[in-house]
């Protein structure tokens, strides 16, 4: 038999499950349809470590949203080399009847374990929030809330999969799933059969898809969209904190987001959608997230925009789906994992790895497990005697293709060394593209670095895979 | 740290034209930094005639009129060229720090002339909704892909915005065979040269629809079509008037913003809308010892007026260092 456990879909779920699972003795395949990992729900979300609270006490997703962030406070983020920034978050209060509802939360909150909670006034909010509009009142600080850049999240769970022994196929669309002749699963992807004993079906919205392939249609995923809009670096310190306001019934609301990488963020919208593929962003959508944030902090204006994606939750009912399928021995459904899904990932993982142990695998300790990954450099992280010491080190550091977000042509070259393979690829690992002038300046330069490392020809290279080429002839 | 006289940051039309002007006016050293790997700046990729009219009184292509300034700045030994040099920082007291291939350099300048250039709009900055699929381009990012690399981004082709980039590049694709289906621009009147709409669109019979905006993006991997709309006096859509496009690529050119990330840092003001300097008049910056010239200073349109501001930039520089010693 091939592998003891494939795992489908490379995104924050199956990624870090494959990490889990690299810790034992076993072979492990992740199969991803997408050029990359990463490019499905977890490159296009908050990038938000949520605490736990705004979250029913009994929910499975509030108990995983906790431990998954204590794992990341307390190992991942050293562990794997990520920036991790924990800024804390505010849940505002517009008047003081809503003060009972802060109370709610926060006794919530309490109950599953969440620490530090405090109800701040107004006086404390002048002191450490000082942009937030005359409207606030009041507010829930919670200290453990963070950043990070989810899809750095991703690779770095990946890379630090692979080099631990476990397989990552790129490009392969499961298309049929089958009972193996000696029990276990062929799956179908790409144009190849893949054996193994166990399937984790972490396909994200496709993953109801993926079960009914295995013979089990047991939930049906609905997505719901959220679109956010990203401001330029200038607003940088417009918030010190993540600023909710109260939760409504089917999102925790409009949110003022600073991200791990210094351009805040708006949004997101919540509204359910048929389209697993409908990325697009709307004049609506812009209103209300405008409208949102504004209340909050007033002085947010749309010329502060640089940029705006669309993300789509998986979800299934009101929690995450995390279970063996009993009428499908083997298969294990890790699915509706709608926000906090990112925060969540390193504890779903454990648990799966639990689920897995409970049905027959065994988990064998390897001798030797590379816990550490490397942090990879990022100019715009490092003080100036460090920029200095790296470029006199190596020239090419020195060599600056994006100037928005200050991206050298060495970190360019890294990226794709470490397994980037489109445009996007790039744009996710190194923040080149990502600024204030959208590739405006450094494109044509990364695309000649790209053919030079990849070795093929510009008609070649894709924003996103095949279907997104971004030139269609080439003349010399 | 190195002491200088006058650092010129921006290699292109203006910061040329600062440094024979301040040379010329009795600056001893100059220092010019340029990001990119030659001199010339944006005008490498303009390979269309029009330039020189007013300054050389001859028609020249960008990279032409280039050429006759980067000449007489090679031939000057005391304005020192430092290539693929790209400044990360500027302070009030003017110390500037540059990364080059092999090092991070901090100079101390007695005198500032940024001459940065712009950069363009973007889809995002009007924004225009819809999907974000390969095939949109700044305009002056596809006239750099098709001028310097030989690469054609699609087959047919709207564009947005009646700026001069996009004129100019409606022109060269049809040249290049691409099927160039509109140019929508939301105003009345087109904002690019009056020669341009008619040398660029007219005789290659490109329709330039005016007050109406693209309302939509749409397409997954690659674009695949435009929705339209007619606007009002008000800018607000005319129900009924929506159309589509088919095509894969978008071409924005929705105007220019100056490039002052530097100044910003040193403290200037800079008007928040135009991104422009706030000051008293002309290469002026709101910091002592500063200037600020060519499209870092306001948009231009034309290089020729470029140059002629650039090297009264030059002259104010020289001026502010040796006050009446100053030729
Ligand atoms: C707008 C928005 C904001 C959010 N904010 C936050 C936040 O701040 N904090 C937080 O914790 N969570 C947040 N979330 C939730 C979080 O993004 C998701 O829970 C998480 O990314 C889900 O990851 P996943 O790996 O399960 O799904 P995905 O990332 O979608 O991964 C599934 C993968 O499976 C692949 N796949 C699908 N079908 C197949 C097939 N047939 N064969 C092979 N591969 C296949 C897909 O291509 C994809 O790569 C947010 C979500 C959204 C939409």
């Amino acid at each position: 038999m091939g592998y003891d456990v494939i795992i489908v879909g490379a995104g924050i779920t199956g990624a870090a499950i494959a990490r889990e699972l690299s810790r034992y003795k076993l072979r492990t395949l992740v199969l991803e349809k997408e050029a990359e990992p990463a490019f499905g729900v977890s490159k296009s979300n908050s990038g938000i470590i949520h605490a736990g609270t705004q979250n029913p006490p009994t929910s499975l997703k509030g108990w995983l949203c906790v431990e998954g962030n204590r794992l990341m406070r307390e190992e991942i983020a050293s562990d794997l080399g990520l920036n991790f920034v924990q800024c804390g978050q505010l849940i505002v209060v517009f008047g003081p009847s809503d003060i009972p509802e802060l109370e709610k939360i926060k006794a919530e909150g309490e109950q599953l374990g969440v620490k530090g909670l405090e109800i701040v006034d107004r006086a404390w909010l002048d002191k450490n929030e000082p942009n937030l509009g005359p409207e606030v009142k009041a507010a829930l600080y919670v200290p453990s809330t963070g950043l990070i850049s989810p899809y750095r999240f991703v690779y770095a769970l990946i890379e630090n999969a692979v080099k631990n022994g476990a397989e990552l196929k790129t490009s392969r669309k499961v298309v049929a799933v089958r009972a193996g002749e000696q029990g276990g699963f062929e799956v179908v992807a790409g144009g190849e059969v893949f054996r193994s004993r166990f399937l984790v079906n972490a396909a994200g919205l496709y993953a109801d898809d993926i079960s009914a392939l295995a013979g089990a249609p047991t939930f049906k995923i609905i997505p719901r969209k959220g679109e956010e809009y990203l401001l330029d670096k200038a607003r940088e310190h417009i918030a010190n904190h993540v600023i909710f306001p109260l939760p409504s019934g089917s999102s925790k609301g409009i949110l003022i987001i600073k991200t791990s990488d210094g351009n805040p963020m708006i949004g997101p919208t919540a509204h359910d959608v048929q389209d697993k593929a409908d990325l697009s962003t709307t004049e609506e959508g812009l209103r209300e997230v405008l409208a949102g944030a504004r209340r909050m902090i007033p002085s947010i204006s749309k010329s502060d925009i640089i940029a705006y994606f669309c993300g789509l939750r998986p979800v299934s009912g009101k929690d995450f789906i995390i279970r063996h399928e009993d009428s499908c021995p083997g298969l294990v459904n890790v699915a509706g994992i709608q926000s906090p899904g990112l925060t969540s990932a390193p504890a779903i993982a454990v648990m799966v790895c639990d689920i897995l142990k409970k049905h027959g695998l065994e988990l064998e300790p390897k001798e030797e497990f590379h816990r550490l990954r490397p942090r990879p450099v990022h100019l715009f992280q490092v003080p100036p005697e460090e920029t200095r010491r790296l470029i006199e080190k190596n020239p090419a550091y020195g060599d600056i293709v994006c100037r928005c977000e200050l991206v050298s042509a060495q970190e360019v070259r890294d990226s794709i060394k470490r397994g980037a393979r489109t445009l996007d690829g790039v744009k996710f690992r190194t923040r080149a593209q990502a600024g204030r002038c959208h590739g405006g300046f450094c494109t044509t330069r990364i695309m000649k670095i790209m053919q030079e490392e990849l070795g093929v020809p510009a008609t070649a290279l894709t924003k996103r895979g095949p279907g997104s080429e971004l030139i269609k002839e080439e003349r010399k | 740290m190195k002491n200088r006289e006058l650092v010129i940051v921006g290699g292109g039309p203006a910061g040329m034209a600062a440094a024979l002007a301040a040379r010329a006016a009795g600056v001893e050293d100059v220092l010019l930094l340029e990001r990119d790997q030659h001199l010339g700046g944006i005008l490498n990729q303009c390979i269309h005639p029009g330039f020189g009219l007013h300054h050389f009184k001859e028609e020249l292509t960008g990279p032409e009129y280039a050429d006759r300034f980067v000449r007489l700045v090679k031939e000057d030994h005391k304005i020192e060229v430092s290539l693929r040099s790209f400044a990360v920082k500027l302070t009030t007291d003017r110390e500037i720090s540059f990364l080059r291939p092999g090092a991070l350099e901090e100079v101390k300048a007695r005198a500032v002339i940024l001459a940065t250039g712009c950069r363009e709009r973007t889809r995002e900055m009007i924004p225009i909704p819809g999907s974000r699929p390969a095939g949109i381009y700044p305009a002056g990012l596809a006239q750099k892909m098709v001028n310097m690399e030989g690469w054609i981004p699609g087959k047919e082709a709207v564009i947005v915005g009646s700026g001069d980039i996009g004129l100019i590049m409606a022109r060269r694709m049809a040249l290049e065979g691409v099927s160039v289906k509109a140019v929508v621009e939301i105003q009345k009147t087109s904002r690019g040269l009056v020669r341009n709409v008619g040398q660029c669109l007219e005789d290659f019979g490109i329709p330039l629809y005016f007050q109406h905006r693209i309302s939509a993006i749409h397409g997954s991997g690659r674009v695949e079509k435009v929705d339209v709309v007619r606007v009002d006096d008000e800018c607000k859509d005319i129900p009924g008037s929506g159309f589509e496009i088919t095509c894969d690529t978008v071409l924005v050119s929705v105007g220019l913003i100056p490039e002052n990330e530097l100044l910003e840092m040193a403290g200037a003001e800079l008007d928040r809308r135009t991104n422009t300097p706030v000051a008293e008049g002309v290469n002026l910056t709101s910091l002592p010892g500063v200037f600020a010239c060519g499209n870092a200073c306001k948009v231009y349109d034309l290089a020729d007026s470029v140059t002629r501001d650039s090297e009264l930039a030059g002259k104010m520089a020289a001026q502010y260092l040796l006050g009446g010693r100053a030729a």
